[in-house]
């Protein structure tokens, strides 16, 4: 659907390594406009610090890494100029919520640090997106220690589209939800790319939401992306890896559902 | 992208008010114009239509703007409608007005000076408690020690070294370094006073007295505190955040025995011995300085130790070591095993147990001292 449209995070060379250990050789990828991508690969292939990288929490130690088409490495000069960090929201695992602040507070702290939104407009937009990523109006005044883990997710999600970003990055959106929570929250993020239009890069070992929302698949192995591609294409793939991956009993499993 | 700026403008007509809405409504732009939406009032008429024709862009902030001037002079009974509005507009209106939901900010906070009188009474509970609490952890102790007597193998004999290192080896340095500045400073003060009578000599009574009596003991203890009974507290507190403590117990281990016991044991072989270095060290600073300053030789200096200085002076300061590491080392286990829930709730934690383990260290000090005083040593 989306096979022509713009390039919007373009990895070009990426090479990271952690002491001896090389996790990204020479890496290339891109992501379109638009498309929700899904990033697969075994453990310990690189999937988060790709994730981690394309942010700019890890320096690579080769390679170029444009979003917006802009060198994420470059400091951007001009005070009209939005960041990148406003332009793109992050769920971590675990949400990775400020601990001392409530969740209404938690989703207003990139909006008071980068707008000047009066404080009421701010408290309604808190609460709309809290609204928005499917909790109860009574979890804005709560602390994340008081809540589930299905709940921080959903909190760090809010907080992660508290600009409204254009590019929305998921650390595992669905792992350690029920498996009602996890369809509830792939059904939100297809809802909020055709509300929004928004990019979405997620890293998921979940079959079912890349069966469910994943326009594209990206596929992590030997150091490089092994493979892109639909769902389709990785079910025809002969490689080892993928074909166990993609047609293991549980992955059977996720396309009889 | 540059930011654009979002633009409001109203034309009055007999029958309606025509809000026309243009530049990029987005997050960055809406703030100037956030007021006049909420002051928008059709004027004599009841009808108000907003114009989206010339919207250059908009997102949810925008949307929610837009929906919210809409729901608002529905409320107060006008009719408002939008009026060139694309899909996609219509399509962010809509998911914008699905979760109109108002919510808390802030739990409530009640009145000031009530929560004043709930925090000094949750205070004292709390003391009362905590002291309940303390004293039932020092009989888990107890037991557990006298579980181990019974069949000494059980000690954790590794870990019992590695905590000696820990707390015992590793801190000599910063023991040495400090008790030999007291040394010198408690030398250089006692030597300006008592020069005005020409009591020089007495200096060294000044220096070894409260060196092997108090300070050596006391310093000592109190950087033990702030140096390992802290290092416990955030140890055993963010173990227990990791839920490994409670891995312990599914798995018929006893915590008490295997983080509690090595902890405590180590420190109270441990502190006796830096509280001897410490002497030793102390006594070498006011040594140092009396000779520099008062011209009183090392061979003087001995001796006058000799003379005025009894072997209790210095066993009383040792004495108490092994006292205060106790208290030292089980506080720090016990507030460690209090912490709940978060990252911060272990820093709460390793305050109270510096703070706490400080505050008892000077209370039984002066229980000894009195002790002492009573039985004439």
């Amino acid at each position: 659907m989306v096979d022509n449209a713009e390039v919007i995070i373009k990895v070009r060379g990426l090479t990271n390594q952690f002491g001896r250990q090389v996790v990204h050789d020479a890496l290339d990828l891109d992501v379109r406009k638009g498309e929700i991508i899904g990033v697969v690969g075994g453990s310990g292939t690189g999937k988060s610090v790709l994730l981690r990288t394309i942010v700019g929490l890890n320096r690579p130690i080769a390679g170029t890494i444009e979003v917006f088409g802009q060198d994420v490495e470059k400091p951007i000069l001009g005070e009209d100029q939005r960041r990148p960090q406003q332009r793109w929201g992050v769920l971590f695992q675990d949400g990775a919520l400020f601990s001392s602040l409530t969740v209404a507070q938690n989703i207003e702290v990139p909006i008071k640090e980068h707008t000047d939104v009066p404080q009421t407009l701010m408290n309604e937009i808190a609460a709309y997106k809290i609204s928005l990523v499917g909790l109860a109006a009574d979890a804005g005044a709560k602390y994340p220690s008081e809540l589930s883990g299905g709940m921080r997710k959903r909190a760090g999600l809010a907080r992660a589209l508290a600009l409204d970003p254009d590019i929305l990055f998921l650390d595992e959106p669905t792992a350690g939800l029920d498996p009602i929570g996890a369809a509830a929250f792939d059904e939100l993020i297809k809802r909020l790319r055709r509300a929004l239009g928004l990019t979405v890069f997620m890293v998921t070992h979940d079959l079912d939401s890349l069966h469910a929302i994943c326009d594209r698949i990206a596929v992590l192995a030997d150091k490089k992306v092994l493979l892109t591609g639909s769902m389709g294409e990785m079910l025809a793939c002969d490689h080892p890896w993928v074909h166990d991956y993609f047609h293991g009993p549980r992955a059977r499993a996720a396309q009889i559902a | 992208m540059v930011a654009g700026t979002a633009q409001l403008e109203t034309v009055e007509s007999s029958d309606e008010l025509l809000v026309a809405a243009r530049g990029r409504w987005d997050i960055t732009s809406v703030a100037p114009i956030e007021q006049r939406l909420r002051e928008l009032r059709p004027g004599p008429t009841v009808a108000i239509s907003i114009d989206l024709a010339q919207l250059e862009g908009l997102d949810t902030i925008g949307a929610w703007l837009l929906y919210r001037t809409q729901r608002d002079l529905r409320v107060a009974g006008f009719t408002a409608e939008f009026r060139n509005a694309s899909a996609d507009h219509l399509l962010l209106i809509e998911e914008v007005s699905a979760n109109d939901q108002p919510c808390e900010i802030e739990p409530s906070r009640g009145s000031p000076l009530l929560n004043v009188i709930r925090h000094v009474g949750a205070g004292t509970t709390d003391i009362a408690a905590e002291t309940a609490e303390l004293l039932g952890f020092l009989g888990n102790i107890v037991a557990a020690t006298a579980h181990v007597l019974a069949r000494p193998r059980r000690l954790r004999f590794t870990s019992l070294v590695y905590h000696m290192e820990e707390v015992g080896l590793n801190a000599i340095p910063i023991v040495c370094l400090i008790s030999f500045l007291i040394g010198v400073v408690l030398a250089y003060q006692g030597a300006t006073q008592l020069r005005q009578f020409g009591a020089e000599v007495f200096v060294v009574d000044l220096v070894a007295i409260s060196i092997l009596r108090e300070i050596g003991i006391l310093l000592t203890a109190i950087i033990i505190a702030g140096r390992s009974g802290s290092a416990f507290t955030a140890q055993i507190g963010s173990m227990k955040v990791n839920e490994e403590v409670d891995a312990m117990r599914t798995l018929g281990l006893d915590p008490i025995e295997i983080l509690v016991l090595p902890r405590v044991l180590a420190l109270v072989i441990s502190l006796p011995l830096l509280t001897f270095i410490a002497d030793l060290m102390g006594l070498f600073g006011g040594g140092l300085m009396a000779w520099i300053t008062l011209d009183i030789s090392p061979a003087v200096y001995i001796e006058r130790l000799n003379q005025s200085v009894g072997l209790w002076s210095f066993f009383i300061g040792l004495i108490k070591a092994p006292v205060f590491a106790f208290i030292i080392a089980m506080i720090g286990c016990f507030e460690g095993l209090k912490v709940v829930g978060s990252a911060e709730s272990v820093g709460q934690q390793t305050t109270r147990a510096v703070v706490e383990a400080i505050f008892l260290v000077i209370v039984f000090d002066a229980i000894f001292s009195i002790f002492f005083a009573f039985v004439g040593v």
